[in-house]
């Protein structure tokens, strides 16, 4: 009951979290600068036709790059929060008060949620506009529904745990960001997965982003691009599994690494990360 | 509210707090005072069970703070000691935030949380409360904390070192701040500082710590009291100057005028203070001489 209500404020907490993200000028810049890079790359190679197909190299892409860069969102997006507040007092201000981590976490899981459509709506509008057969048939929408929707449960716990474990916000880019792009350059975003050596292939199969990747060109391109992926095929079963896989792995693991994590946390800590902040300017 | 017996507490080799034992009664404000690394933060992060002891016995508000449950938090305000959370938030919307968290643990006799208006008012932040929290000083941002503090109406307040960096307009009004508090919300108050002036305005009783054990537990008076040692008496007789060590000065002064007379002129009078005291055991203590510190200090009040 108490609980409940500790989520219900938790709601409140990620949809005003997310009201003044929207509002900020700095966040405002971040989500044009990454539209523009991609629908920028999108607009340079929009009368190539891609190998093998008579599709254009905008239709393929798009599904792609939406599937990396949520991908990107949910991880790194909650990485540098969680490394971020649990420096600078906010978690610690939720432990000081009855359920509020419960708030607290809730408030991160929608508040990284919406963050998504902001990014999305300026990649896709402009692109629906600039493009022409980006989406082969309507019900692909319900497709992009679900992926989404099970690439997030799949890839926002890794972002969770990897910002419970980093020593410092300053490690994100090294612990989070740079995976990430790792995994974005072999995971047949940007080229086809075939080019790669067959070890990486297997290793990119592991992670989530290839298969939200999948799952997104699934969605926009007609069935006969099937053909230019691994096995010719769409590998809706195993998109499923996959992503599956992490979502219940990461529901699992998640709250216990998050409670070891606010366990730990306490005033000293923050006074220690402040004091390393000022060194660290100086 | 509190009752702690034989803490204890280890980080690796070093033997931070090493046996320490007190009490605090409610409605009471106990300030636990010493030098910067006596161990007052650890302290108090284990009362507010965000820290785990290494050994002893601890109490607060009859549940051990190690393994209180959510319920337990209701009834206590920790002002935490924080510098740059929620800069996108405002003071209205935070606090509002916050103290919803209270509202399934309002009685007909303690509402809460706190009137979020109410409570700007109180600490001073009525015409602040729309703007950004990066926005505010030093000082307005730590009237802030107190006010996240106190807006679940607890019933015991912790406060670490809650003026550090203040100046001293800033300090007297945060001193009336929790004096109101006291004494409109029956709040009990564990506070710590290494600032002996601040001790003896606020406190009730007060707590010294120092090479990992409490030193002296008294009121500001008895203290003081206690600590006021030998007394240094100074005259001139004839052009000459005197000085003159004595445990009873008035005693002497007596003898000296039914001796001297007119004779006697520049009396004047001193006595060790509490605060010669504690600034000896501050010096010993950041010299390292925790231990001997602690033992000289004890011998002095005793």
């Amino acid at each position: 009951m108490k609980a409940q209500h500790a989520v219900r404020l938790g709601l409140r907490r990620g949809w005003r979290e997310f009201v003044q993200s929207v509002r900020s000028s700095q966040d405002q810049g971040f989500y044009l600068f990454t539209a523009l890079l991609a629908v920028g790359y999108l607009f340079l190679g929009r009368n190539t036709e891609v190998d093998g197909t008579d599709l254009l190299f905008p239709s393929v892409m798009l599904p792609s790059i939406l599937g990396a860069f949520i991908a990107f969102g949910v991880v790194v997006g909650p990485a540098y929060a969680l490394a971020m507040e649990k420096e600078d007092g906010t978690l610690l201000r939720h432990r000081a008060v009855p359920h509020g981590l419960a708030g607290y976490f809730t408030g991160q899981l929608v508040f990284h949620t919406l963050s998504l459509l902001p990014q999305m709506v300026l990649i896709l509008l402009p692109s629906f506009l600039l493009f022409e057969n980006l989406m082969a048939d309507s019900s692909g929408w319900l497709t992009v529904g679900w992926v989404l929707l099970l690439g997030l449960l799949a890839a926002m716990p890794i972002g969770m745990v990897i910002g419970a474990l980093v020593p410092s916000a300053q490690k994100v880019g090294t612990w989070g960001m740079l995976p990430v792009m790792v995994l974005a350059g072999i995971s047949g975003i940007f080229y086809p997965i075939q080019q790669l050596w067959g070890w990486v292939q297997v290793a990119a199969q592991l992670f989530p982003m290839y298969w939200l990747g999948l799952g997104m060109r699934s969605a926009f391109l007609p069935d006969s691009a099937a053909a230019l992926e691994l096995g010719g095929s769409w590998r809706t079963l195993e998109t499923v599994l996959v992503l599956g896989a992490w979502a219940v792995v990461g529901a699992v693991v998640t709250p216990h690494v998050l409670r070891r994590m606010s366990r730990r946390s306490t005033g000293s800590q923050v006074q220690a990360a402040r004091e390393a902040a000022v060194q660290w300017v100086r | 509210m509190i009752e702690v017996r034989d803490l204890r507490m280890r980080y690796g080799d070093n033997d931070v707090l090493t046996g320490v034992d007190f009490d605090v009664h409610t409605d009471e404000v106990v300030c636990l005072l010493g030098p910067n690394g006596a161990g007052k933060t650890t302290t108090i992060e284990i009362l507010e069970g965000f820290r785990v002891r290494s050994g002893g016995e601890v109490s607060v508000l009859g549940q051990d703070p190690a393994h209180a449950d959510e319920d337990w938090r209701a009834h206590t305000g920790v002002v935490l000691q924080s510098w740059r959370d929620h800069p996108r938030w405002t003071p209205r919307r935070l606090l509002t935030l916050l103290g919803g968290y209270f509202e399934p643990y309002s009685t007909p006799g303690r509402p809460r949380p706190y009137d979020v208006e109410d409570l700007l008012e109180t600490v001073g932040l009525t015409e602040l409360a729309d703007r950004k929290l990066t926005a505010l000083s030093g000082g307005q941002r730590r009237r802030l904390d107190v006010a996240i503090g106190i807006v679940g109406r607890p019933e015991l307040l912790f406060l670490d070192e809650p003026t550090a960096g203040f100046d001293p307009q800033a300090r007297r009004e945060f001193h009336r701040l929790v004096h109101r508090l006291v004494s409109l919300e029956h709040t009990t108050v564990l506070l710590t500082t290494h600032d002996l002036d601040e001790a003896e305005k606020l406190a009730d009783r007060v707590l010294i710590l120092a090479g990992g054990r409490i030193v002296a537990d008294d009121t500001p008076d008895g203290l003081a009291r206690r600590a006021a040692g030998a007394a240094e008496v100074r005259w001139s007789m004839d052009g000459e100057r005197f000085v003159h060590q004595t445990d009873d000065p008035t005693g002497f002064v007596r003898d000296l005028f039914a001796q001297g007379g007119d004779a006697v002129h520049d009396l004047d009078m001193r006595r060790a203070s509490l605060e010669d005291a504690y600034l000896s055991l501050v010096q010993q203590h950041e010299a390292g001489h925790a231990e001997a510190a602690a033992r000289s200090f004890r011998e002095v009040t005793r």
